[in-house]
């Protein structure tokens, strides 16, 4: 690591200490008005009106423990049920949703070892730091001031002027301990939050069950649309043609004696027509699942559209071998709508297209050197890949400061690469 | 003139052994799988082989795979390459050796059996065919080394891309035959192709229309 690196880490880490020590100390009159709350509820309604908003106090409290956790590299999901169906619901029954939640108490169970935990830890990660400034840097300007001092460090009491200096390399070498150690502090911390605050293996699936619902909705939703424009395109495209073409057949069949030449004109017609159905079902083809990648993968399959694109794309590749076919889809579409927005509407001269793997996770990436400025809540393009990457529990972000480069980084978990091409069926 | 089949649906290839052999052409070998393409080729090492992409057992790219081997056994061995659809990521593999002989088709065009047939036998003497689609998607393509090129050259480009002959280009774009030359000339100086026979140069040119 550059030296720079850990010296930013530490003085992150140092921050993060200083701001976690008064959040701590927050901790302890939540406790207290929570308990208060608790035993004032056995005064009809007092409680039922209190219990909530103190609950929701501590629930903001131990969100920002979470969030801060996440900063120090230990990710925390929230583990509160969701409320009950209908969203609106009674003082009672909201009372009841907060009472019940086994959340709400290893919140509270979390409040005072939390607050011990966070303030010693955020005092340790500022005072070693700050004794090895004070070796570094006081010491020898004090005694340059004439000032007395009792000693410092290893030496106590100074004998001479040299020990004083010596507190010199002392401090340096404590602040950097300090500075070097502040992160894995912060990560400690952070590690016993987490053992509170993070949802119960309970509270997890529960959390799963309500997340698969939604992509599992979105996903019916979005193969039923799929399906109806599917219907719609052979309706109105390839089947009209295949009509036509059998009835010019026919007249020609009826013509061919009596007027040959005009026979041979109409034959020449149902051929334009056949090609004219063919292109029809390759657009539709090209659309459900496209040849190329069938052929050759998610590799050769980028590889293609981005020899399609109006503007150059440099695509680099790292993976071991082919996908599983649903992942494989998602992730071609995925890609393909990210190059589409790309081309629409960034004005960009260049996009590149990276995909490769860390552990089981396909990572893809999209990035152009196009105006920037693009905003998911306004692209349904980026809404679509979302969705069609939740099925997947795959997840997107997109970076994109205004005057660019927008970069669109996309994520699947992938069961596994298979080194061999999968067979599939079809036709070339 | 002997050809070599490979195509897994019978029906397209009792079809395309039907009009082959009626255009005096001998079909000496028609597989319907990819491993057997290959030894089929080495034991015929016919005129022109006529290759579907999607072969069985794999049903991915093996008729494609399996011709540009052959082509490397056999430097310039003449293969037409047929499938659903066009990919210029295909049709540039299959050029990438820079010698002739190679065309890749939609199998749409053996409808129109006279330009079929004339494609069959210019890739069997050396030529390209090159389905119009690829040579439309290419054009779709906003910025590459084709931008020094005139409207007129790049369509010219696109017809020699397809194989057509001077004359044929000549009647295709209503101009005359001198003029397509002068056109070619210009070509091939503005994407600085070295001197070499006609016919190689005109591969070169096709090629970098395709890598652009």
């Amino acid at each position: 690591m550059d030296s720079r690196d850990w010296i930013r880490d530490g003085l992150r880490a140092v921050a993060g200490g200083l701001i976690a020590i008064p959040l701590a100390a927050l901790n302890l009159p939540l406790f207290v008005l929570s308990v208060a709350t608790l035993i004032l509820g056995v005064v009809p309604f007092l409680g039922m009106v209190l219990f909530p908003l103190v609950t929701m106090l501590v629930r903001a409290r131990a969100n920002l423990a979470r969030q801060l956790a996440g900063r120090a590299g230990v990710p925390i999901a929230r583990p509160y049920r969701p409320l009950p169906e209908g969203g609106r619901i009674g003082p009672w029954r909201y009372y009841k949703w907060m009472l019940t939640d086994p959340a709400t108490w290893r919140d509270l169970a979390w409040l005072v070892p939390g607050a011990v935990i966070g303030i010693t830890l955020g005092a340790l990660v500022l005072a070693v730091p700050l004794y090895g400034l004070e070796g570094a840097l006081l010491i020898p300007l004090w005694i340059w001031l004439g000032t007395g001092w009792y000693g410092y460090g290893a030496i106590w009491p100074f004998d001479t002027v040299g020990d004083a200096f010596l507190s010199l390399p002392q401090g340096a070498v404590i602040l950097s301990i300090g500075l070097a150690g502040a992160p894995y502090l912060r990560r400690v911390d952070a590690l016993f939050t987490r053992l509170l605050l993070a949802p119960t293996r309970n509270a997890e699936l529960r959390l799963r069950v309500s997340h698969l619902t939604v992509t599992r909705a979105d996903t019916v939703d979005a193969q039923a649309a799929e399906l109806r424009r599917i219907e719609r395109d052979l309706h109105d495209g390839a089947q009209v043609r295949l009509v036509s073409l059998g009835m010019t057949i026919g007249m020609a069949e009826e013509m061919v004696e009596a007027d040959p030449a005009g026979a041979r004109k109409l034959l020449a017609e149902a051929r334009e027509t056949s090609t004219a159905a063919l292109a029809d079902l390759r657009h539709l083809v090209r659309g459900i699942h496209p040849p190329v990648l069938a052929e050759r993968g998610l590799d050769g399959a980028v590889r293609a559209l981005a020899l399609a694109l109006p503007i150059p794309i440099t695509v680099e590749t790292a993976l071991p071998g082919r996908l599983d076919t649903p992942v494989e889809s998602a992730a071609y579409f995925a890609v393909a709508e990210a190059l589409a927005n790309t081309t629409r509407h960034s004005f960009a001269h260049n996009a590149r297209v990276d995909l490769w793997h860390t552990g089981s996770t396909l990572v893809m990436q999209v990035s152009d050197d196009g105006l920037g400025g693009a905003d998911p809540s306004t692209g349904s393009g980026l809404r679509g890949i979302e969705r069609r990457l939740a099925a997947f529990d795959g997840t997107m972000s997109l970076s994109s400061p205004p005057g660019g480069p927008t970069v669109v980084t996309m994520e699947l978990p992938c069961a596994s690469f298979s080194p061999k091409t999968t067979p599939s069926s079809g036709t070339g | 003139m002997r050809v070599v089949l490979a195509e897994d649906h019978a029906l397209l290839r009792d079809g395309l052994t039907r009009l082959l052999t009626a255009h005096d052409c001998e079909v000496v070998a028609a597989v319907d799988n990819g491993p057997a393409l290959l030894p089929a080729l080495m034991e015929h090492r016919p005129d022109v082989a006529v290759v579907d992409v999607r072969l069985p057992p794999t049903f991915t790219d093996e008729g494609l795979q399996a011709a540009i081997t052959a082509r490397g056994v056999i430097p310039g061995m003449p293969v037409l390459v047929l499938s659903q659809h066009v990919e210029p990521l295909y049709a540039r593999e299959l050029l990438s050796d820079r010698i002739g002989g190679v065309g890749y088709l939609l199998k749409d065009r053996i409808s129109h059996v006279a330009q079929f047939v004339d494609a069959v036998r210019r890739v069997a003497s050396g030529g390209t065919a090159m389905d119009p689609e690829v040579v439309y998607q290419l054009l779709a393509r906003r910025q590459s080394p084709l931008s020094a090129l005139t409207v007129r050259e790049r369509e010219v480009l696109g017809q020699m891309a397809e194989g057509r002959s001077n004359g044929a280009i000549a009647t295709k774009l209503f101009i005359g035959e001198k003029a397509v030359s002068k056109h070619i000339n210009n070509i091939f100086t503005k994407l600085d192709l070295p001197p070499s026979d006609d016919d190689n140069r005109r591969v070169l040119a096709v090629l970098t229309y395709l890598h652009a």
